[in-house]
């Protein structure tokens, strides 16, 4: 491991931020701003090889605030313009920043082809269930029947779950977070980087403007939080709640929310999270958790080694063929095959 | 079995016809390849459906492929054939058209069946009194039969052994024209031998056969013989249009010290350029097959920030979807390019045939003040020389590039004499490597380029995108004099551009009472019908543009001293509006074609003559 001894303060760019007062995209700048000196140190990156990529949107202005390389690109275009660069020189960290309405409307095709490729991106999907830049449209994440103003008589199309989209496209990285739990973000954010292939870090954040509340009930302050989200770490029980008295087990083929102690579960009942199993199948389940049936999860839901790295494979191949070709160079290539001379 | 009777000729044009999946591409390609190997001239035009197999035995499904052969250096495919191969009913009503007054047509007798008639859209069941084949040079040899008993003890099923009624055919081509048939052998051997030796015996065997009845038959007492063309000194090579632009990238990439990459989507024309760069690994290049065309470029986008020379390939369809990627590439400033391959339009269109209707897209189709620099290549081999034109720009003034190809030089194929990259410039681009004080993005060079700062380099971190830019910090900007400036900088950017194009050349006499102008990939009948003008004595000259935004310096002058100018496009009229708009003063006629096929020559003397 190497010591950079970056701190946040070296990833702060001279820009004034210009989000909302209250915003939630406030606090994954600072958690992102205190990941990368650790991320620096992991994987052993120096700061000139960070690479911040947008698309549009609020989230979108993330790569403004961070004093590293930085590309704003077009709406939804963010994770395809990623790609071409991790391809090009893949000893770059890629971060990709982007919102519900970027990634997974008008760019759902790239986000989907991103994980499906398993190229070693780390993306930070900022979820607020809403158009905010545009001012108030629903989006792919709105929850049916919400009121906005595209909606004027509700929504009448169901939203996705990121995180089953993820895990549906066999994606090898899940994790959720909350924008006030900055300290999670981070950790969620620093597992992404160690991550090798397509990591997404789903963060609930909330748009005080157009879409005030909407994680609210789950997630609107400390004790709310601790009733009714359950943080998933590899290898723990999947325990909750005041004094950790809850906890999941897994009955007639699906998830169920049981108190510790009572109706004869005991704690050995309780599910350990595996989160590097190939498996998708209690991943997916996991994900898909809706409070208020379920908590909601967050923390990794799933982080598994795949060596199908898309970027890697690419070097890997073009180096193999170098290394048995017969054509080294153009003028090669120009008199390989059928020629024949005029004198 | 050298014919010593053999008549001479100057040049020949065959047309191989049959049904789609009769093998007439091949046919037609080993024809093709064995006259440039023994040094003619030759230009060839693949004519083929959209469809892979469409019904047999239909007029829809018939796929041709045109050779011209010369004795002299050959400029384009021919009108119109000497000879027609059509292996059934409807490859000979599908080409009636294409036939010389006493041309030689060649039909396989074993389909001459009713049904296949019929299949074919005849009303009666004699095809060759109803087309008014009376007086043409109609042989009727049964192709299939024939083929089946020459490999009837090879044990082959029947399907097999009829696939191989292509090469009787072409046996039958080679004898009449004298070729030699070690060429066609040699790559029937590579192709099949290794994984079926049966199949690559029964194949050579079925060219000896074809051949032989040639030989025996009183049918074909005539043969022919066309010389070699006396072609500059040098090796050559057959290439065709979408191999030669992947060359000229890689070449390019070479030339700059550069990874080649390409993100790109399959669509016709235009795919030959993805396959051949993802053979290329060998080169190093780096090839992503993308979700969709809009990723395409995207991808490239991102590589060409990383560092990269990228280029991305489509046709028509595509660039429409790729417009607003393009313009993020020209707002961010970074080397990119962009091959459209151009078909039949609008939308779908013709995917298989070849226009030249993209230009204004090419050229304005973006949102906002959005100039990129647009060149067009205009034969099968100088797509290599523009495509890496095209390249050296886009590096060294930091500018995307639409190259405009088409479908009719991307899949014809010529003899090209083989350059050595020792001709070939080195490409500079403004690469910075480090900055002592604060690093500008946007601050630019005497070509009004700025620096290409890849991420990853110490000390430049900085940040762009797609919103207006600060003039020289590169940071979000939204000053009004700031927009303008920058607004007029892109623009004259790649206007500075024609400081470093060449001046097209006039063919011909710089005062002729009629000036043809012409673009991209028409100029070889272009200049086939004017040479042909000039040789009868009459005052006509071309110029042919390939350099398109911005145009080079010097044009006006050349357009100056003419009695007429008409401007000749496949498309209703794009270059002659560009050029109204352009050189107001003079006025330009316009000769248009959209028919899916390129000009003939025929119907351009025509239209030249009632100038003249």
């Amino acid at each position: 491991m190497a010591e950079y001894k970056y701190t946040p303060a070296d990833f702060k760019s001279d820009q004034i931020v210009k989000w909302c007062p209250g915003c939630g995209d406030h606090a994954i700048l600072n958690a992102v701003q205190r990941a990368m000196p650790e991320v620096a140190d992991a994987l052993d990156i120096p700061h000139n090889k960070f690479t911040f990529v947008s698309g549009i949107g609020c989230s979108s202005r993330f790569i403004y605030y961070m004093k590293t390389f930085g590309f704003h690109t077009i709406h939804g275009r963010a994770n395809a313009i990623a790609t071409g660069i991790k391809v090009a020189n893949p000893e770059l960290s890629v971060w990709v920043c982007s919102g519900d309405g970027d990634s997974l409307a008008i760019g759902g095709n790239h986000f989907i082809h991103a994980i499906r490729r398993n190229i070693d991106l780390n993306m930070i999907l900022f979820n607020n269930e809403i158009y905010g830049l545009t001012k108030g449209q629903y989006s792919p994440t709105t929850k049916l029947g919400k009121i906005t103003k595209t909606s004027p008589y509700g929504t009448i199309e169901k939203p996705f779950n990121p995180g089953e989209l993820v895990i549906g496209a066999k994606g090898t990285f899940f994790a959720r977070t909350i924008d006030m739990e900055v300290m999670l973000t981070k950790d969620c954010l620093v597992a992404a980087a160690k991550h090798k292939g397509m990591a997404v870090v789903e963060a609930l954040v909330n748009c005080v403007i157009f879409n005030d509340k909407t994680h609210a009930a789950f997630a609107g302050d400390r004790q709310t939080r601790l009733k009714n989200t359950i943080t998933l770490k590899h290898g723990e029980k999947m325990l909750f709640g005041e004094g950790n008295n809850k906890g999941l087990v897994f009955e007639d083929m699906r998830l169920k929310v049981v108190t510790v102690g009572e109706d004869g579960y005991t704690l050995d009942d309780i599910l350990t999270h595996d989160a590097h199993t190939e498996d998708t199948t209690l991943h997916s389940m996991l994900a898909a958790m809706k409070y208020p049936e379920y908590p909601v999860a967050v923390g990794v839901i799933r982080d598994v080694q795949d060596n199908n790295v898309y970027d890697k494979k690419v070097e890997e191949q073009v180096a193999e063929v170098q290394q048995s070709a017969k054509i080294k160079c153009m003028d090669d290539l120009l008199r390989s095959g059928e020629t024949w001379e005029i004198e | 079995m050298e014919n010593l009777n053999a008549k001479e000729l100057k040049e020949v044009v065959i047309r191989f016809s049959g049904d789609s999946g009769d093998g007439m591409q091949l046919t037609g390609t080993l024809f093709s390849n064995t006259s440039a190997l023994i040094g003619n001239g030759i230009s060839t035009f693949p004519d083929y459906p959209a469809e892979i197999r469409a019904p047999q035995g239909t007029v829809a499904g018939v796929s041709g492929f045109q050779v011209h052969i010369g004795a002299n250096k050959v400029t384009n495919p021919g009108d119109y054939c000497d000879v027609l191969v059509a292996m059934n009913p409807a490859a000979l009503k599908a080409n009636r058209k294409w036939l010389k007054k006493d041309a030689t047509v060649i039909i396989d007798g074993d389909t001459l069946t009713e049904d296949n008639i019929k299949k074919a859209g005849f009303t009666t069941l004699d095809p060759i009194e109803e087309l008014g084949l009376g007086g043409y040079n109609v042989v009727i040899p049964d192709i299939t039969s024939m083929t089946r008993a020459a490999l009837a003890d090879m044990g082959l099923d029947n399907k097999s052994v009829v696939k191989c009624k292509n090469m009787f055919a072409l046996g039958i081509c080679f004898y009449i024209y004298n070729r030699p048939e070690d060429y066609a052998k040699r790559y029937i051997d590579e192709k099949f031998a290794k994984k079926n030796p049966a199949v690559a015996e029964a194949n050579k065997r079925a060219i000896d056969a074809g051949y032989y009845y040639a030989a025996n038959t009183h049918q074909f007492a005539n043969t022919y013989k066309v010389e070699a063309a006396p072609l500059e000194k040098g090796t050559y090579r057959s290439i065709n249009g979408n191999v030669a632009t992947a060359w000229g990238f890689c070449a390019a990439s070479e030339k700059s010290g550069l990874p080649l990459f390409c993100g790109s989507y399959p669509i016709t024309p235009a795919t030959v350029i993805l396959e051949e760069l993802a053979k290329r690994k060998d080169l190093g290049v780096k090839t992503v097959q993308a979700e969709d065309e809009i990723a395409g470029i995207c991808t490239s986008i991102g590589a060409a920030y990383a560092g990269n020379f990228a280029v991305t390939t489509t046709s028509g369809p595509g660039l429409s979807l790729k417009s607003e990627a393009l313009g993020l590439a020209v707002m961010a400033e970074l080397p990119l390019v962009v091959v459209d391959v151009q078909r039949g339009g609008p939308s779908t269109g013709l995917p298989t045939k070849t226009e030249q209707s993209d230009l204004m897209q090419a050229l304005y189709g973006r949102n906002g003040e959005c100039h990129a620099v647009v060149i067009a290549a205009s034969s099968p081999s100088d797509c290599f020389h523009y495509a890496f034109m095209a390249s050296k720009i886009a590096m060294e003034h930091m500018t995307p590039v639409i190259l405009l190809t088409d479908g009719f030089i991307a899949n014809g194929s010529e003899p090209w004499r083989i350059p050595s990259m020792a001709e070939y410039p080195t490409i500079c681009p403004p690469i910075v490597e480090k900055c002592e004080s604060d690093f500008m993005p946007y601050a630019r060079n005497e070509k009004l380029a700025r620096g290409w700062a890849f991420p990853g380099k110490e000390g430049l971190e900085h940040r762009i995108g797609g919103l207006e830019k600060d003039c020289l910090k590169g940071t979000i900007s939204y000053d009004p004099a700031n927009h303008q400036e920058m607004t007029r900088t892109r623009a004259k950017k790649v206007a500075l551009v024609a400081d470093e194009l060449p001046t097209p050349e006039v063919m011909g006499d710089k005062n002729a009472d009629v000036l043809v102008i012409g673009w991209g990939g028409t100029r070889g009948h272009l200049q086939s019908a004017v040479s042909e003008l000039q040789e009868e004595g009459k005052s006509i000259s071309l110029l042919h543009f390939n350099y398109l935004n911005p145009m080079p310096h010097g044009v006006e002058e050349l357009l100056k001293g003419h009695k007429k100018i008409v401007v000749c496009e496949l498309n209703e009229g794009q270059f002659a509006s560009y050029l109204r708009q352009m050189f107001q003063s003079y006025t330009f006629e316009q000769y248009n074609k959209t028919e899916g096929q390129p000009f003939t020559i025929v119907e351009l003397k025509d239209k030249f003559n009632s100038l003249l």
